[in-house]
C-alpha cells in the first residue's frame, strides 16, 4: 500500500521574535510514513510536540527544515494548499470554535460551498456525511443545541463532506464527557473501517490509542516509540518515565509478571485480562 | 438569567409568511414602509392598517407578540405625543394653561404620528418574526450583491454578521459562567455601591474578551482549513428560489402602495 | 452536627415557560465536616446546578441548603457570606483569570472579604505553595503561564479564601495524565493540611475512587446515590448503565465474578487488584 503521510527530517521551531530570540526546537527532527487506510494514535503528555505535528499535516504550520508530503503534496507548496486541505481534513478540540454557521447542514456544507461544489452535489454529499456520522435528524438544529460529541460529529461530518483521503484530529475529546468521547471515537472508527479513510488521532488519552491499529509516542518533540498498542503499552515503566498512563489490565499483567507470573504483559483489553487471570488461577 | 434572553425574536412556523423568499419579505416591507410615509394621509394610514392586518393574520404568529412589540417603545411614543401636542401652536387652541397650549392640529398629528409608529413596528415586526436571521442576513447579501461590483464588501459583511449569530448564543452562556465564577470569588455584580461594581465588571469583561479573541483565533484557522478564501467562487447550500406565490405578493403590496399614495392625493 | 445539609433540596429552570425543566428534584444529603466526596453524573443529571446551591449562587424553587446547621437563605443579605465559606471552582476555571498578576489575581478572592494587607499577602503565598506555584510566577501575568499553571493558579484563587468547604467542577478536565495527577495530588494536599470538606466532581470514577470517603452520584435531577466508595463500585453495572465511566480493572473483576471467580472484594485500583491477586496466586500455590 502506499504512504499517504511522508514526513522526512522534520525540525520546527516558532519564528524568533523580541521576546524570545532564540525560541526552543519544538519538533527535533521527526520521520514518520504512514500507509493509507491506517488508523495511528499519536500519544503524548502536553508540549510534547505531539500538536505541533498535527498542524504540520494540514500546512497551518510548515517546516523550519525538512519535508512533509500528504498524498503527493508537499505542504510547502502554497499553490496546492486547498488540495490539500480537501486531501487531509482537520478537526480541532474545542467543537464550539469550529463550527461557523448557525444551522447543522450548512456549517457541513462550508467547504463545500467555498470550493465550489454544485448545489446538487453539494446536498448530496452534505446529507451522506450527516447520515455517516449518525446527526442527519439534527440538520436543522442550531450547533448550540448540540451536546458536545454531537458537536465534534457535526464538525467531522464537515471534514468528510470534502471526500478525504486523510483526516487528522487533534485531541477531538480532551473537552468531552465520556459518552460524548465514546460517540466520537465510534465514529472515527466506523470512518476508518467503512469508508477507509486514514485516520490520524492526536490524543493523551491511552484508552483512544488503545483502540488504534499504531501507536506513535512522542516526547519532548521526538518519536521516542512507533509500534502495535500492545506492544508500545507493555512498555508500562518507560511510558510512565514519560508520564503517560497504560491501560489499567496492561499495568496488572505488568505487575503479575514483574511478581513472577507467567502472563503476557502485551494485554490492552478487558477480556484478554479476564481470560490470562482465570488461567492463571486455574493452572497446576 | 442571562440565557433566557432569546435573540431575534424569530417564532418558527409554517404559515405562508413564513415560506415566503426573504428577499421579497424585505422588498415588501420597504415598499411599506414608503406607504406609511408617502401617503400621509388617515386614508393611506388606514390602508397600511387594513394591509398588515391581513398579513399578521396570515403569519399565524399572536396578536399578542406583536402587542408586545410595541412595550418597550412606549416610552418613546409618548415623549413624542407630548411634543407634538405641546410644540404645535397653529390651528384652534382647545385646552390652555399658562403658556401651555394645546391645539386641534397639535391632537391630530400627535394620534398620526403614534399610529404610523405602531403601524411600522408592527410591520416590521413581522418580518423579524418570520424569518430567522440567519435568512435574512443571506437575503440582504444576495440582495446587495449588485454593490459588489462597486468593491462593496457584500459577502464579508454578511460573513461577519452570520459568525456573530453563531456565537451570540455561546457568548452568553459563556458570560452567564463568568459572571458565577467571579461572584463565587465575592465579586458584587448586582448588587453593591456604582463603583464596586463597575469595579468588578473589569473581572468579567477581560476573560470574555480574551476568550473572544482565542475564538476567532481558532475558528478562523478552521475555516482556512475548510478552503475558506472569502466570497469569489463560492457555491450556497440554501437556495432561495422564487415562486408565483412571491410575485403575488409583490403585486398585492404594490396594489396597495398605488391605492394609499392615489387615495391620498384626491 | 453536618457542615452542609439539604432538604428536599428542588430546583426548576425558567418556570412557567415553555423551558421549564426541573434540574434537582428533591435531593436530600448530608456531609459530615473533613470529609472528601466524589461527586459524579453525566452531563444535564443536574450535579452542576447541584452545586451552585451549595454557596447559594442558585436559589432553591422550593427545600432547604443548611450550612453548619442554618438555612443560607435566612438572611439574604449575607449570601455573599456563604460564598467565602463555600468556595466554588467552577469547570475551566483558568478561563476566569483576569488581573494583570497571578498575585493579584488569587488576591481577588480574598480581598472582597475585605481582610487585611498582611492577611492576604500570607493567603496568597500559602495557598500557591499548597497548590504548587512557585513564589517567583507571583509578579508574572497570569496569562504568561502554561495551561496547568493558569488551572492551579485559578483553583488557589478560590482556596485563597479558605472556605470551610472547596467544591471544584471537573478540575482535571481536558488535562493530561501528568498535569491530573499533579492538581489531584496538591488538592490532597491541602485537604490533609487544612482538614477542610472537599467536593470533587469528576466524570471519572478513576480519578475519585482512590481518595474519596463517600460518591454521591445524581442521575435525571435526582440523587441516585450516595454512599461509601467501596458500596458504590459494587452498583458498578448500573453506573455504568447511567453514562458514567467506571475503571477498567473494576470492569474485568465484574467478569470474573460472573465467570465464578469471586474474589468477594470491589476492586477499583490498580494497586488493590495486584495486592488481592498475589495474595490469591500465593494461597493457590501454598495448597
Amino acid at each position: 500500500m502506499n504512504n499517504i503521510i511522508e514526513i522526512k527530517n522534520l525540525h520546527f521551531s516558532y519564528e524568533p521574535t523580541s521576546e524570545n530570540e532564540n525560541p526552543p526546537e519544538v519538533l527535533k527532527g521527526i520521520d514518520l510514513s504512514i500507509k493509507e487506510g491506517e488508523f495511528v494514535a499519536v500519544l503524548g503528555h502536553n508540549g510534547s510536540g505531539k500538536s505541533t505535528l498535527a498542524k504540520h499535516l494540514n500546512a497551518i504550520l510548515l517546516p523550519s527544515q525538512g519535508s512533509v508530503i500528504v498524498d503527493g503534496i508537499d505542504t510547502a507548496d502554497e499553490d496546492k494548499l486547498f488540495e490539500l486541505r480537501q486531501r487531509a481534513g482537520m478537526v480541532f478540540q474545542n467543537p464550539d470554535n469550529q463550527i461557523v454557521s448557525s444551522i447543522v447542514e450548512e456549517d457541513v456544507a462550508f467547504a463545500l460551498e467555498n470550493l465550489g461544489v454544485p448545489y446538487e452535489e453539494m446536498r448530496r454529499r452534505v446529507d451522506e456525511s450527516l447520515k455517516a456520522v449518525k446527526m442527519y435528524k439534527y440538520r436543522l438544529h442550531s450547533p448550540s443545541q448540540l451536546s458536545g460529541g454531537q458537536k465534534q460529529r457535526v464538525a467531522i461530518a464537515g471534514i468528510i463532506a470534502m471526500q478525504p483521503k486523510c483526516i487528522i484530529l487533534d485531541e477531538p475529546t480532551a473537552m468531552l464527557d465520556p459518552s460524548g468521547r465514546k460517540e466520537v471515537m465510534a465514529t472515527i472508527k466506523r470512518m476508518n473501517r467503512e469508508q477507509g479513510i486514514t485516520v490520524v488521532l492526536i490524543t493523551h488519552y491511552m484508552d483512544e490509542a488503545a483502540q488504534s491499529d499504531r501507536v506513535v509516542v512522542m516526547d519532548s518533540g521526538k518519536i521516542v516509540m512507533d509500534d502495535k498498542p500492545e506492544k508500545v503499552f507493555s512498555q508500562v515503566d518507560v511510558m510512565k518515565n514519560i508520564r503517560l498512563d497504560v491501560p489499567q489490565v496492561t499495568e496488572l499483567a505488568w505487575e503479575l509478571k514483574k511478581a513472577g507470573y507467567d502472563i503476557s504483559p502485551e494485554i490492552i483489553s478487558e477480556d484478554e485480562c479476564v481470560e490470562a487471570i482465570i488461567r492463571l488461577m486455574s493452572e497446576n | 438569567m442571562l440565557r433566557d434572553i432569546t435573540i431575534g425574536q424569530y417564532f418558527p412556523g409554517n404559515s405562508i409568511i413564513h415560506r415566503l423568499d426573504p428577499r421579497f419579505k424585505i422588498i415588501m416591507t420597504v415598499l411599506y414602509i414608503i406607504m406609511l410615509f408617502a401617503g400621509g394621509t388617515y386614508i393611506a394610514l388606514a390602508i397600511g392598517a387594513v394591509y398588515t392586518i391581513i398579513a399578521v393574520a396570515l403569519s399565524r404568529i399572536k396578536p399578542k407578540m406583536f402587542v408586545k412589540s410595541i412595550k418597550p417603545i412606549m416610552p418613546f411614543l409618548v415623549i413624542t405625543a407630548l411634543i407634538n401636542l405641546l410644540l404645535i401652536s397653529s390651528g384652534d387652541i382647545v385646552w390652555q394653561w399658562k403658556f401651555l397650549k394645546i391645539t386641534d392640529v397639535g391632537i391630530n398629528t400627535s394620534v398620526f404620528m403614534i399610529l404610523r409608529i405602531i403601524l411600522l413596528i408592527t410591520g416590521t415586526s413581522l418580518l423579524t418574526y418570520t424569518t430567522s436571521p440567519i435568512t435574512l442576513t443571506d437575503a440582504i447579501e444576495r440582495l446587495l450583491s449588485p454593490l459588489k461590483k462597486l468593491k462593496f464588501p457584500v459577502h464579508e459583511l454578511a460573513m461577519m454578521m452570520s459568525i456573530a449569530l453563531r456565537f451570540i448564543p455561546t457568548l452568553i452562556e459563556e458570560t452567564d459562567k463568568i459572571m458565577s465564577a467571579q461572584k463565587a470569588r465575592g465579586a458584587e455584580i448586582d448588587t453593591g455601591s456604582f463603583m464596586t461594581r463597575a469595579r468588578n465588571l473589569v473581572s468579567i469583561l477581560v476573560p470574555l474578551f480574551i476568550s473572544s479573541f482565542r475564538r476567532a483565533d481558532e475558528l478562523a484557522t478552521a475555516m482556512e482549513c475548510r478552503c475558506y478564501n472569502g466570497g469569489s467562487g463560492r457555491t450556497r447550500l440554501r437556495q432561495l428560489r422564487s415562486s408565483a406565490r412571491d410575485y403575488i405578493a409583490l403585486a398585492v403590496t404594490i396594489a396597495f402602495l398605488a391605492a394609499a399614495i392615489i387615495l391620498s392625493k384626491i | 452536627m453536618p457542615i452542609l445539609e439539604t432538604q428536599e433540596l428542588t430546583y426548576v429552570y425558567s418556570p412557567g415557560t415553555p423551558f421549564e425543566k426541573k434540574a434537582v428534584d428533591n435531593v436530600n444529603i448530608s456531609i459530615e465536616k473533613g470529609e472528601i466526596i466524589g461527586v459524579m453524573g453525566h452531563t444535564g443529571s443536574g450535579k452542576s446546578t447541584l452545586i451552585q446551591h451549595f454557596n447559594g449562587l442558585l436559589k432553591p424553587t422550593s427545600g432547604r441548603v443548611l450550612l453548619n446547621g442554618r438555612d443560607i437563605w435566612e438572611d439574604k443579605t449575607k449570601i455573599r457570606d456563604v460564598r467565602f465559606q463555600v468556595g466554588l471552582v467552577f469547570q475551566y476555571p483558568e478561563y476566569q483569570l483576569f488581573e494583570e498578576t497571578v498575585f493579584k489575581d488569587i488576591a481577588f478572592g480574598p480581598k472582597n472579604m475585605g481582610l487585611s494587607d498582611d492577611e492576604i499577602k500570607r493567603r496568597v503565598y500559602e495557598t500557591a505553595h499548597d497548590i504548587g506555584l512557585s513564589e517567583e510566577l507571583m509578579e508574572r501575568s497570569p496569562f504568561d503561564l502554561s495551561g496547568g499553571q493558569k488551572r492551579r493558579a485559578a483553583i488557589a484563587g478560590v482556596m485563597a479564601m479558605e472556605p470551610e468547604i472547596l467544591i471544584l467542577d471537573e478540575p482535571t478536565a481536558g488535562l493530561d495524565p501528568a498535569g491530573r495527577d499533579k492538581i489531584l495530588s496538591h488538592i490532597k494536599a491541602y485537604h490533609q493540611r487544612t482538614g477542610n470538606t472537599t467536593l470533587i466532581v469528576s466524570h471519572s470514577m478513576e480519578d475519585i475512587a482512590s481518595f474519596a470517603d463517600r460518591i454521591l452520584v445524581m442521575n435525571d435531577a435526582g440523587l441516585f446515590c450516595f454512599d461509601e466508595t467501596v458500596k458504590v463500585f459494587s452498583r458498578s453495572e448500573e453506573i455504568a448503565q447511567i453514562g458514567l465511566d467506571v475503571p477498567q480493572i473494576t470492569r474485568v473483576f465484574d467478569k470474573l465474578k460472573k465467570r465464578g471467580f469471586d474474589f468477594g472484594k470491589e476492586v477499583y485500583t490498580v494497586e488493590y487488584a495486584r495486592n488481592l491477586l498475589l495474595k490469591k496466586l500465593a494461597e493457590r500455590e501454598a495448597r
